[in-house]
């Protein structure tokens, strides 16, 4: 990945991406072809490829750290850093794949999540004492067994701006799951799954895809209508195009069955019996023992033997799937390698989990900030500081090549 | 290598057997062509040698099939996945993975093959099909011709010793098609892979073929036999073996290189004769306008290359041409509210257009899809009974093309005017009467469970008297019954339904995707007569397709699009007869005459006979 020697080093490496210069290792404009350049040189993110691909449990380690972090503030400026923090890394990082299109969905829910929360809010009234009433709804009277359930009636700002924040919470919540979507090839995670499960994992990967197949047949269907002159829109379209788009989807998973049959999907290996039973009492009985470990720490008391009870009961149903994995002959094409990159970006996402996490323990009010009585929310400096850390994998991350996105 | 041992397939709910007396041995190493018309059983036959049938679509299997000494009774699929690799006709369908390199490598996987044997085999893969650019494309992005060299590739990863293939060429341009089947030569030359093959377009493959399974008809017994002795009595055969049957050569040719050798005599016979006459029949279809056509155009022989049109009863035969729609749409109303049309067939019924002008045209059209220009400066007039092949490349905007005709697709820049009106900008309730499309999958058209419901919808769509629809698919094709489900039609009739459907608006403009993707040679003529019929009606036919036998057979015009932009347009023996890739097969062996098909010829030595 060798930058182009005319190039100077403080140049973009392709038109999409953002330089990706770390700020210690920024040469002064003198410098060129200096010592110092060929370390850049070594440290910048390099071209995507197969080779340098990231590994998706990368992705999706840092997007559930993100996610986390988000989970613990209400503060509406820290969950708009988390979210800014996301977006960028996505427009620096992204391919043009069909996968990677998913982020803008996920941005739109987002947004929908939010408005559904203060809307819930508005009409079904809110436990959250308020003295700014804003308006009135008329008040539906409801019968006596209703009790408790109020339809409109009185809506204060404090109630809002609570809604606001709850919603805002999960609409960053969501964000943090598109964004893993848009970088991280769905089905390149199944790659990394143990033997035993990938067999589940490719029936889930082919029925993703028949998301996107479904929308096309719809378009295609649609645009077939117009052709003999037909309304495309109106319940009546809908429900005209919608058997053949099920129909199709049905012909298609069983060409794809076939495909799959004929291409030696669900080859086993002989094992020996012995192997089998071992298996099955492993699995069986790790999943009991993870079940009775789980009930233990939950209950009241039993604690002292949940934790080790769970813990045996974990390896065990581990010790099984791998003892399953013996009846799969699979290999595995180029599976993903885990390198220092992808240990920088999951790093990233832990870390900023993890200070924001220290962080509410710390500075409580700061990450939530009051509703009654109404104050406006400050953005809160070690917090804020921490989250930027997600950034890291926008520099680190390879670049997609141009080609790839065309 | 394959050994079939009296071999039936019944599929559940069958009356007769698909297939059946099967007994022979297909050898090692060799390319073997299943030919036949459509419909005798080639896909069932080709499904037993993977096992598919009858462990996938169920049915009763009698007899033995062995591949490789391993029987497909006790062998499933996914066990004969290491001796067969199976392409079938949908690249799309084959897929299982998402990205290039893990489609060639998702069958080894399933083997458990070694990680570093796998990575050489991928990489011996992609060089072997040209591939290497593509590999680390998303399969959904790619281009059908692509996708087919992929779907190919994937199983020829797995080193299979037989591969078994349903039309892979059938979806690609004359130049992807070559590229495929130099590939499969290939493998059967150097690497001594068993193909056993099935495909429509014979002009493209049998030259390559070692051996030929003929199945001449449903439920009797197929013949494996040299392809010259197959060709010689096969009721589907290209148009080099019509040429040679017709001039009586002996050996009949196969290729284009052996016809040329023993053409001298017919092309020096040919040339007494102008080269003016020989290529009327276009000429004289593409005068514009109601004026009568000249007995001489009218008489254009039913080609001797399909003598096999069969299928159909009341073939409208040369002369019935004019004024065919006129008749399928007089005939089964009485009198009233139609002034009688059908006694006179040089008037055209009723172009929705007069004639005067042109029915439709595009200026500087312009279309964009994602920040590219699919169609860049498009200029294009189509006049009243003109018939215009559409050809270039897989993906150079043959159907963005038909797509801003119809409406589908509004234009970037440029303007595109059909009847006089905006397609894009018209309801289309009322752009049906101006325009219609057969996409390249007719059965998008098709809603309702019966064919007699579909046609009584197109009627009420269309604001035609009821009966109209049922009436053009009669006169299209006899023999579709009321009752059936339009799921159960052959490819054929579904194409002439999906015709009928469109054409109960009367367009005066008609426009078809890749009308002869699946048809056999039989089902092409039919085709070739209805839409000959509709021209001299009046319609203007626009066809964007890959099949360049089927352009000379018929276009007046032909328009190459390249990369979105129009790089020819001119009369078809102009234009078709100097390009290595468009000319048919008759043009190349006569070069340098302007000869096109071999009813030309045939027409030709006729009219020499009689002088």
């Amino acid at each position: 990945m060798t930058h182009p020697a005319s190039g100077s080093p403080t140049g973009a490496p392709t038109g999409a991406a953002p330089a990706p210069v770390p700020p210690a290792r920024r040469s002064g404009p003198g410098e060129r072809g200096s010592p110092r350049r060929s370390s850049y040189e070594r440290w910048r993110a390099p071209l995507g490829s197969r080779a340098t691909a990231l590994h998706a449990g990368a992705w999706w380690l840092w997007a559930l750290g993100l996610a986390t972090a988000a989970s613990r503030t209400t503060n509406p400026l820290v969950l708009g850093l988390i979210v800014g923090v996301a977006g960028f890394v996505v427009a620096a990082r992204r391919t043009d794949a069909p996968w990677a299109r998913s982020y803008g969905a996920f941005l739109k829910l987002g947004l929908v999540v939010v408005g559904l929360r203060l809307l819930f809010s508005m009409l079904l009234g809110s436990p959250i004492p308020g003295t700014h009433v804003l308006f009135v709804l008329p008040e539906v009277p409801l019968p006596a067994w209703a009790q408790g359930i109020r339809f409109g009636g009185r809506v204060t700002a404090e109630q809002l701006v609570f809604a606001f924040y709850d919603g805002a919470k999960l609409a960053a919540l969501l964000v943090c799951v598109g964004a893993a979507n848009a970088l991280a090839n769905p089905a390149r995670l199944l790659k990394s799954l143990p033997a035993a499960l990938y067999e589940a994992g490719v029936a889930v990967v082919v029925a993703m895809t028949f998301a996107p197949n479904m929308v096309a047949d719809v378009v295609r269907l649609r645009t077939a209508r117009r052709l003999r002159g037909r309304p495309t829109g109106g319940i009546r379209a809908v429900l005209q195009i919608g058997l053949p788009v099920l129909e199709g989807a049905l012909e298609r998973s069983v060409a794809v069955a076939a495909s799959m049959d004929a291409r030696g999907y669900g080859r086993t290996a002989e094992v020996p019996p012995a192997v089998r039973h071992t298996t099955t009492v492993l699995t069986l009985g790790g999943l009991l023992g993870m079940c009775a470990g789980t009930y233990g720490l939950l209950a009241a008391q039993g604690a002292a033997y949940g934790l080790p009870v769970l813990g045996l009961g974990a390896a065990s149903a581990l010790a099984g799937l791998r003892l399953g994995g013996r009846r799969s002959v699979r290999t595995r094409y180029r599976p993903d390698r885990w390198g220092a990159r992808a240990w920088l970006v999951a790093g990233s996402g832990a870390a900023v989990a993890g200070l924001l996490i220290r962080a509410g323990g710390v500075d409580p009010a700061g990450l939530h900030p009051g509703v009654v009585p109404l104050v406006a929310p400050t953005l809160p400096l070690w917090p804020a500081a921490a989250v930027l850390i997600g950034l890291l994998p926008a520099f680190v991350a390879p670049v997609p090549p141009k080609e790839a996105s065309k | 290598m394959i050994r079939f041992e009296q071999v039936s397939v019944t599929y559940d709910g069958a009356a007769g057997p698909s297939v059946q007396g099967v007994d022979l041995v297909v050898p090692e190493g060799e390319l073997t062509l299943v030919v036949g018309p459509s419909g005798v059983g080639k896909s069932t036959l080709l499904g037993t040698v993977s096992g598919l049938v009858p462990h996938f679509t169920g049915g009763t299997l009698r007899g033995r099939v062995t591949v490789a000494g391993r029987d497909t009774r006790t062998h499933r699929p996914r066990e004969l996945a290491d001796v067969v690799g199976t392409v079938g006709q949908d690249p799309l369908a084959h897929f299982v993975t998402d990205v290039v390199e893990d489609e060639l490598a998702y069958g080894m996987e399933s083997l458990g093959l070694p990680p570093a044997v796998m990575r050489r085999r991928v990489e011996e893969t992609l060089d072997l099909l040209g591939l290497n650019e593509l590999r680390d494309r998303p399969v959904a992005t790619l281009s059908g011709g692509q996708q087919q060299r992929v779907a190919i590739g994937s199983v020829l990863t797995t080193h299979p010793k037989v591969l078994v293939l349903d039309e892979p060429t059938s979806a690609l341009d004359p130049a992807a098609a070559e590229e495929v089947l130099a590939v499969l030569q290939r493998l059967v030359h150097d690497l001594g892979t068993t193909v056993l093959m099935a495909e429509h377009r014979l002009e493209r493959v049998v030259q390559y073929a070692d051996r030929v399974l003929l199945l001449p008809a449903r439920g009797a017994a197929p013949v494996l036999s040299s392809p010259a002795e197959a060709m010689a009595v096969s009721p589907v055969h290209p148009p080099v073996v019509s040429l040679g049957r017709l001039a009586g050569w002996s050996p009949l040719p196969l290729s284009v290189r052996d016809a040329r050798r023993q053409a001298a005599p017919l092309r020096d016979r040919l040339s007494s004769v102008p080269a003016s006459e020989g290529a009327r029949g276009s000429a004289s279809r593409a005068l514009p306008g109601p004026a009568p056509q000249t007995p001489a155009g009218l008489k254009y022989p039913a080609s001797s290359a399909f003598e096999a049109r069969g299928s159909g009863g009341s073939a409208p035969g040369s002369g019935a041409a004019p004024g065919l729609l006129a008749r399928l749409l007089g005939r089964g109303r009485p009198q009233p509210a139609q002034p009688a049309v059908p006694a006179e067939p040089a008037e055209p019924a009723e172009p929705a257009e007069p004639a005067a002008g042109e029915t439709a045209r595009a200026r500087n059209l312009g279309v964009r899809r994602d920040r590219t220009d699919v169609l860049r400066a498009v200029d294009l007039a189509v006049a009243p009974g003109e018939t215009i092949a559409l050809m270039g490349r897989n993906g150079a905007g043959k159907s963005t093309l038909l797509a801003a005709l119809v409406g589908t697709l509004p234009p970037a820049t440029g303007e595109v005017t059909v009847g006089g009106r905006t397609p894009h900008r018209t309801p289309p309730p009322e752009m049906v009467r101006h325009v219609g499309l057969v996409p390249q999958e007719p059965r998008d058209l098709l809603y309702a469970d019966t064919v007699a419901a579909e046609c009584a919808a197109a009627d009420s769509d269309a604001g035609a008297p009821p009966g109209t629809c049922r009436d053009l698919v009669a006169g299209l094709l006899p023999g579709v019954l009321d009752d059936i489900h339009p799921r159960d039609l052959s490819e054929g009739q579904r194409l002439a339904l999906a015709l009928a459907l469109v054409l109960t608006g009367r367009p005066a403009l008609l426009l078809l995707d890749e009308p002869t993707r699946g048809l056999d040679y039989a089902a092409k003529a039919r085709l070739v007569e209805i839409l000959r019929g509709l021209a001299a009606d009046g319609h203007a036919v626009v066809l964007a397709t890959h099949d360049v036998e089927l352009a000379a057979e018929l276009a007046d015009r032909v328009v190459i699009l390249a990369g979105g932009e129009v790089v020819a347009d001119g009369p078809t023996a102009e234009v078709v007869v100097s390009s290595p890739a468009f000319a048919p097969q008759v043009a190349k062996v006569l070069a340098p005459g302007h000869w096109l098909t071999v009813g030309q010829v045939a027409e030709a030595l006729g009219a020499e006979g009689t002088r």
